[in-house]
């Protein structure tokens, strides 16, 4: 070169120099990484770093799940009342007290009750409902109603997602438009009004005044159904009695609906806000210069990173889905773990409360485990470096 | 026939709330199969809004694109989204500035370029991926076939720019357009991308738009050069004619600023005075004039036009450095 000696150089006021590129590629990094950050993501090459952090995070599954069962069966043993004014009421004897005290092991001092019922419930046995369903083992009363509060949970998160993440790609597309505005106000009420009073209005109008969905309950009880799983809808499936599911998927629209509202609503947003960010992005530029389909940028190039932080707030909403369902439950009387919970409450049934709140602490904190996961498998930048 | 014609191609983009931006301002200019031409001049002078334009890629809402763009005698500009899919990446493949943000981080370097081949060559999914690795191989990327399941923060900036290369170069288009290709790189692999560019180009006669504002790449390069000034050409000239006899202001105050090998030792180089800030609107006058040398009375009353020089060269000034003047370089 150096047809006339010039010397490569940047001219004057010219563009982006190594500050600014430096910055650029400090944003784009943190970007994708900041999630994954977040998650605390192992950064190595091998494929034994996801191993390992599946396994540490099993680890603190395990810890979270002891210090909690303390607080917890401290924080309850601390209400006002017990079980035992809440089955005798309050006009029992003393002697029938005192039998039942000691009948419930409650008289001996805290930290030895604990021990015990750490014994038991590494056996399985977390001992007998008092107030739910006296006499029976909570376990069981757990295993009985955990099926009811999946099925809702599950079509609540499905129709979240389903509609959640098509419309919050459409009003980003379309910002400022018609189906911007109205999912925007849609996805705004649905977070400001209460599921409570939601789950009412919805069960006013379409089961009592129009009368096309039923009201409550899970299935209508002259079906004679069959109930292998406990899962209805799977159920009427399994057993290819296909009224009975469809009965059994009726009776969940309507609490599915109002449980849904909420995870709606954040699905939606994030969705939306993401596919904003994403279509500036340049690599979705270099995707259209390549002059592919719009049909494979959409996906491949827009929605795949788009998605990233979407993924995490799915795990996150499991939260949101199981407080929902105490609500739900109530209103449409299905009897999951929301209305053992509330039963539980009222009726000081430690046992019960103690298995129901243990168990669905562990299921947030695995389904969160897994959606880390899958998190992992769509962004190879905390796979791979 | 040029290759590609543009024709007094204008962009504005109006917004609300905000002043109309002029970014670009009636440009013309050919390519020829085969040659280099080059877009040279400050940040923000419309380089990169000219090449979106042609490619299409300018946003849709608050754009207002005129003028006329014609690749081998058909017009671009007048496309459909859908019709420019189909030639985008076919006949026109586009280089850009940064290569670490150009490339999809969770998708497979592979599958980035053999999806463009698949997409316009109709090759089936396994011969569009053996295609991708003898492209990686082409563009100098060792171990091609491990590189195609890798992702862009595996590689390093030059590897990057590499791959973008193979994906815009993957359908053999009859022309490239260059953002900056260099920008964003390390000076020793600058160089490395430029001769890769120019080796790829000559291999396979296709005619290149060579963006820059680094007057070194357009030595290295150029067969011609567009210098834009506020979103108009102030000079066109073929290379050696520039470097050894710029005659507008701004091009001469450009080649100033930048050391030159055969300088005096010692002799301060001479940035242009002012910033883009100062320009006036070419409604008005010239826009270089308030930071120009060689501003008259007439230059900010009324704006000069883009005539042919008697050496042959296209010029937009009403004063330009006299070519006596500047003559002190020397070897060729
Ligand atoms: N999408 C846009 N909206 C508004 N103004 C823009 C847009 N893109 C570019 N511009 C403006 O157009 C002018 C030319 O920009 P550009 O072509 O990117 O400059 P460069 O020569 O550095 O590539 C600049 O003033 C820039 O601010
Ligand atoms: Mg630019």
């Amino acid at each position: 070169m150096g047809a006339t000696g010039v010397v490569r150089r940047t001219v004057a006021a010219g563009p982006p120099g190594d500050a600014q590129r430096g910055e650029r590629e400090r944003k784009h990094r943190l970007s994708g990484a900041l999630p994954g950050g977040a998650h605390g993501f192992p950064q190595t090459t091998e494929d034994s770093g996801l191993l390992r952090y599946t396994v540490r995070r099993l680890g603190q599954l395990l810890i979270v799940t002891v210090v909690l069962s303390v607080l917890l069966f401290g924080w309850l043993r601390a209400l006002p009342g017990g079980p035992v004014s809440a089955l005798l009421g309050e006009r029992a004897t003393e002697e029938s007290r005192a039998r039942l005290v000691e009948q419930l092991g409650l008289d001996q001092p805290l930290y030895v009750q604990y021990w015990k019922f750490l014994g038991r419930a590494l056996t399985g046995d977390f001992g007998v409902s008092t107030g739910v369903q006296p006499g029976t083992p909570a376990m069981e009363v757990f295993l009985q109603r955990m099926p009811a509060t999946l099925e809702l949970s599950v079509l609540a998160l499905l129709l979240a997602v389903a509609v959640g993440i098509p419309l919050g790609y459409l009003a980003a597309r379309r910002q400022g438009g018609w189906l911007d505005n109205l999912s925007i106000t849609w996805s705004l009420i649905g977070v400001a009004v209460p599921v409570f009073f939601l789950a009412f209005l919805l069960k006013y109008v379409f089961a009592i005044e129009f009368g096309v969905l039923p009201a409550s309950g899970r299935q209508e009880a002259g079906l004679d159904a069959t109930h292998a799983t406990g899962f209805y809808v799977l159920d009427g499936l399994l057993t290819r009695e296909w009224d009975a599911a469809w009965n059994a998927f009726v009776h969940l629209l309507l609490p599915a609906v109002a449980l849904s509202t909420i995870p709606f609503a954040v699905i939606f947003r994030l969705t939306r806000a993401s596919v904003l960010d994403v279509v500036e992005e340049d690599y979705v530029r270099t995707a259209r210069s390549k002059g592919l389909g719009a049909m494979v940028v959409r996906g491949r190039h827009i929605l795949r990173n788009a998605m990233l932080p979407v993924v995490t707030t799915i795990g996150l909403q499991t939260g949101a889905l199981l407080s929902g369902a105490v609500l739900t439950e109530q209103v449409f009387n299905i009897a999951g773990l929301g209305q053992a919970l509330s039963l539980g409450f009222q009726r000081q049934d430690y046992a019960v409360l103690q298995v129901v709140i243990l168990a669905t602490a562990m299921v947030y904190v695995l389904v969160n485990l897994l959606v880390d996961l899958a998190y992992a498998a769509i962004d190879p930048r905390l796979r791979t470096r | 026939m040029a290759l590609l014609e543009v024709r007094d191609l204008s962009v504005r983009f109006v917004r609300r709330h905000e002043p109309t931006v002029s970014a670009v301002d009636g440009i013309s200019f050919d390519v020829h199969p085969g040659s280099t031409v080059g877009l040279v001049g400050e940040s923000g002078c419309g380089k990169s809004v000219t090449s979106l334009a042609i490619m299409g890629l300018l946003p849709q809402r608050g754009t207002e694109v005129s003028g006329s763009a014609k690749l081998a005698g058909s017009e671009l500009l007048r496309l459909s989204r859908r019709e420019f899919d189909r030639r985008r990446g076919k006949e026109i493949g586009m280089v850009f500035q940064d290569p670490l943000t150009s490339l999809n981080p969770v998708v497979p370097i592979g599958v980035q370029i053999s999806e463009v081949i698949e997409r316009h060559r109709g090759l089936s999914r396994r011969d569009a991926k053996r295609e991708a690795a003898r492209l990686l191989d082409r563009v100098g990327i060792p171990d091609p076939t491990r590189r195609l399941g890798e992702y862009s923060h595996q590689l390093s900036g030059g590897m990057r720019q590499r791959a973008l290369i193979a994906m815009a170069l993957a359908c053999e288009p009859r022309l490239l357009i260059a953002d900056e290709p260099t920008t964003a790189l390390d000076v020793t692999i600058q160089a490395q991308i430029l001769s890769l560019l120019r080796e790829l180009v000559a291999e396979t006669d296709t005619a290149l738009i060579m963006i820059t504002h680094d007057l070194g790449v357009v030595a290295g390069m150029c067969d011609e050069v567009n210098v834009l000034y506020a979103g108009r050409i102030v000079e066109r000239a073929q290379r050696h004619e520039l470097f050894s006899r710029p005659r507008h202001p701004y091009t001469a105050g450009l080649m100033a600023s930048v050391p030159r090998l055969d300088s005096p030792r010692g002799q301060r180089l001479a940035p242009i005075d002012g910033s883009v800030a100062d320009n006036i609107p070419w409604e008005r006058g010239c826009a270089f004039s308030p930071r120009c040398g060689n501003a008259l009375a007439v230059c900010g009353q009324r704006a000069p036009e883009l005539e042919t020089t008697d050496a042959g060269e296209q010029l937009r000034c009403h004063n330009p450095v006299d070519a006596t003047e500047t003559v002190e370089r020397a070897d060729d």
